[in-house]
């Protein structure tokens, strides 16, 4: 399905727009790693449309009995600490979903990524959206928008990056982006011409889509 | 009226249970390296198989337990062990599922043991009966479902000694387990595991009426030693914090110290009791050959060394379910089993749930653990189309 196939389907279920990006960078049949994977919306819509043979790791016990219940095989655990415990190679995607910006080394977190999966697919909200900056500019106080809602004082997002931070970190780990799709704030894809400075303004998150180099 | 132990005593040989017996035709061979026949397996059962077989769960009793998991115990009258969660509309709801319980091999409510008969000499086998293993206790348990014409359980699930169980069925015969819930367990057990069930084999044999395992002819019956035993053993299921909040420093019946050796304070109180109600139905050499079996058990060592071998190209789908207070299998032994199962590519779920209950949390109503386990064997039930 292409992504705008995906799209048009996802109306009737209300996919997330980011996990349909996710979707769409994932070949059918992979073996995909889910990390932070919430109530398992993502790894039901993946083993939905995808036919993937998914797995997840989530740090609350409420959501992993969620996701056991809808079927999926989840793993209480930290992105920290547990990724450390899999096999080198033993998914074809590694997936972190808005999670990045809330582990304590993200880049440890990336390199565990793309040792036990041949790729990596990370989306996270960008610090560097205008929306972001106006609200530093302007107010002068840590932004609290609709993507981020939490005080700085009581969030568990520690580590915020911008789309070229998240890029710099990637030719330094070293990884190779095969694919990166910024989202507007209304959920739409930034043109893929657009030049990084554009998507690090106008993009309110992004997926970017890893491999090891 | 027959006293318990009198009662306990009969269910070895005729128990209030289905029985199956294997013949010398049929011997099962242990893992010391001898043939055993013929096997005696008791068995209780619940539901009804459905016409395609495929709505059987295995339940695997712990150390203690036995196969009256869901009904009315036939020596000391209390509910099932697990009646919190099997019955009709339960968890494991016996209007759907068709579950199996049976008596562990070595065990003593019907299942053969050190307390049958001897078919050689007529009389108790004591400490002729073969040391048996978790895997033995698995075998004896695989022959009952072939009895039962079941070719795949949906599911096996058992605690504490009941998920090494669990484990050792889902390495042994991967085919025949759609899905596995050991619960409260380890692949191995610890030193400590092993030290604590030492004391109590050595209170048991420490006591003069153990008559080197002969007791039963003897007409004597080590009630201290195994008393003891049951005491100290009790302790590893529970936790400080539930002792704690169970009895803190409260004295029993009693406005004062009284400067002796009576039990003053309620915990001690509920340790004899514990030690004098379970010396009434269960055998003491049982209990030294289960613990023996469970130290024994360690499923790496029987697969190379590396506990993922166990579970290589395995299909099943594992639930495994740790406490957070549990110190005797705690959840470090849980995570050791779920990295085996990742490294082996096995589809396994885990968590660890909150309780200050100790071990013996796996045995209580806690709603998470329930509602994790209802949600993992909806999702398995539905995929097996049960």
């Amino acid at each position: 399905m292409t992504n705008a196939e995906l799209r048009d389907h996802s109306t009737a279920t209300q996919a997330r727009v980011d996990h349909l990006v996710v979707a769409d960078m994932v070949t059918p049949g992979a073996r995909v790693l889910d990390v932070g994977c919430g109530d398992g919306a993502l790894l039901t819509l993946l083993t939905e449309r995808k036919n993937v043979d998914a797995r997840g790791i989530e740090l609350s016990r409420e959501g992993v009995a969620e996701c056991v219940t809808r079927g999926h095989a989840v793993i209480q655990g930290d992105a920290d600490t547990d990724l450390i415990d899999y096999p080198t190679d033993c998914f074809d995607y590694v997936i972190l979903s808005q999670t990045l910006q809330a582990t304590r080394n993200p880049r440890k977190v990336l390199e565990q990524m793309l040792r036990i999966g041949r790729h990596a697919i990370v989306s996270f909200p960008n610090f560097g959206h205008w929306r972001v900056r106006s609200s530093l500019f302007f107010n002068g106080r840590m932004p609290v928008t609709a993507n981020l809602r939490h005080a700085w004082y009581d969030t568990p997002n520690i580590h915020f990056c911008t789309i070229r931070d998240f890029v710099a970190l990637v030719e330094e780990i070293p990884a190779k982006a095969e694919k990166a799709v910024a989202l507007n704030a209304s959920g739409e894809e930034i043109g893929f011409n657009a030049p990084w400075w554009f998507w690090n303004i106008m993009g309110e998150q992004a997926v970017f889509l890893l491999r090891r180099v | 009226m027959p006293s318990k132990s009198a009662k306990a005593i009969s269910e070895a040989e005729t128990p209030h249970s289905a029985v199956v017996r294997f013949g010398m035709d049929q011997p099962l061979l242990l893992d010391a390296g001898q043939f055993f026949a013929p096997l005696q397996v008791a068995y209780q059962t619940y539901g009804a198989l459905n016409a395609d077989r495929t709505n059987a769960i295995l339940i695997c009793h712990a150390l203690t337990g036995d196969q009256h998991v869901a009904n009315v115990h036939p020596v000391t009258a209390k509910p099932g062990w697990w009646e919190n969660m099997i019955g009709p509309g339960q968890l494991i709801d016996t209007n759907r599922y068709f579950v199996i319980c049976s008596n562990v091999l070595g065990a003593c409510m019907g299942t053969s043991g050190p307390s049958s008969v001897n078919p050689e000499t007529g009389k108790p086998y004591g400490l002729d009966f073969p040391v048996v293993t978790i895997g033995d206790m698995v075998k004896a348990q695989a022959m009952l479902v072939e009895h039962l014409g079941i070719s795949q359980l949906l599911s096996v699930v058992g605690g504490s000694m009941g998920g090494m169980q669990v484990l050792d069925w889902a390495a042994r015969y991967p085919d025949r387990v759609f899905s596995a819930m050991p619960i409260a367990t380890g692949a191995k057990h610890s030193a400590q595991n092993i030290a604590f069930d030492e004391v109590g084999r050595q209170a048991v044999m420490a006591d003069p009426d153990w008559r080197g395992g002969r007791y039963l002819e003897e007409g004597t019956r080590p009630v201290k030693g195994l008393g003891v035993a049951r005491m100290a053993a009790h302790i590893t299921y529970l936790s400080e914090q539930a002792l704690q909040r169970k009895f803190g420093r409260e004295l029993q019946n009693r406005e004062a110290r009284t400067f002796s050796f009576d039990a003053d304070f309620q915990v001690e109180s509920y340790l004899r009791h514990q030690g004098s109600t379970f010396v009434e139905r269960f055998d003491a050499n049982s209990y030294l050959y289960l613990t023996r079996a469970m130290n024994y058990f360690d499923l790496a060592a029987d697969h190379g060394g590396r506990l993922a071998n166990a579970f290589a190209g395995s299909k099943t789908r594992f639930c495994i379910i740790s406490f957070t207070s549990d110190w005797l299998f705690p959840t470090s032994d849980s995570r050791a089993i779920v990295h085996a199962l990742n490294a082996a590519g096995a589809p396994v779920s885990f968590v660890e749930i909150e309780s200050d209950k100790g071990h013996d949390a796996f045995l209580l109503d806690e709603p998470a653990f329930f509602a994790t386990m209802r949600g993992f064997l909806e999702s398995a039930a539905t995929a097996r189309g049960v």
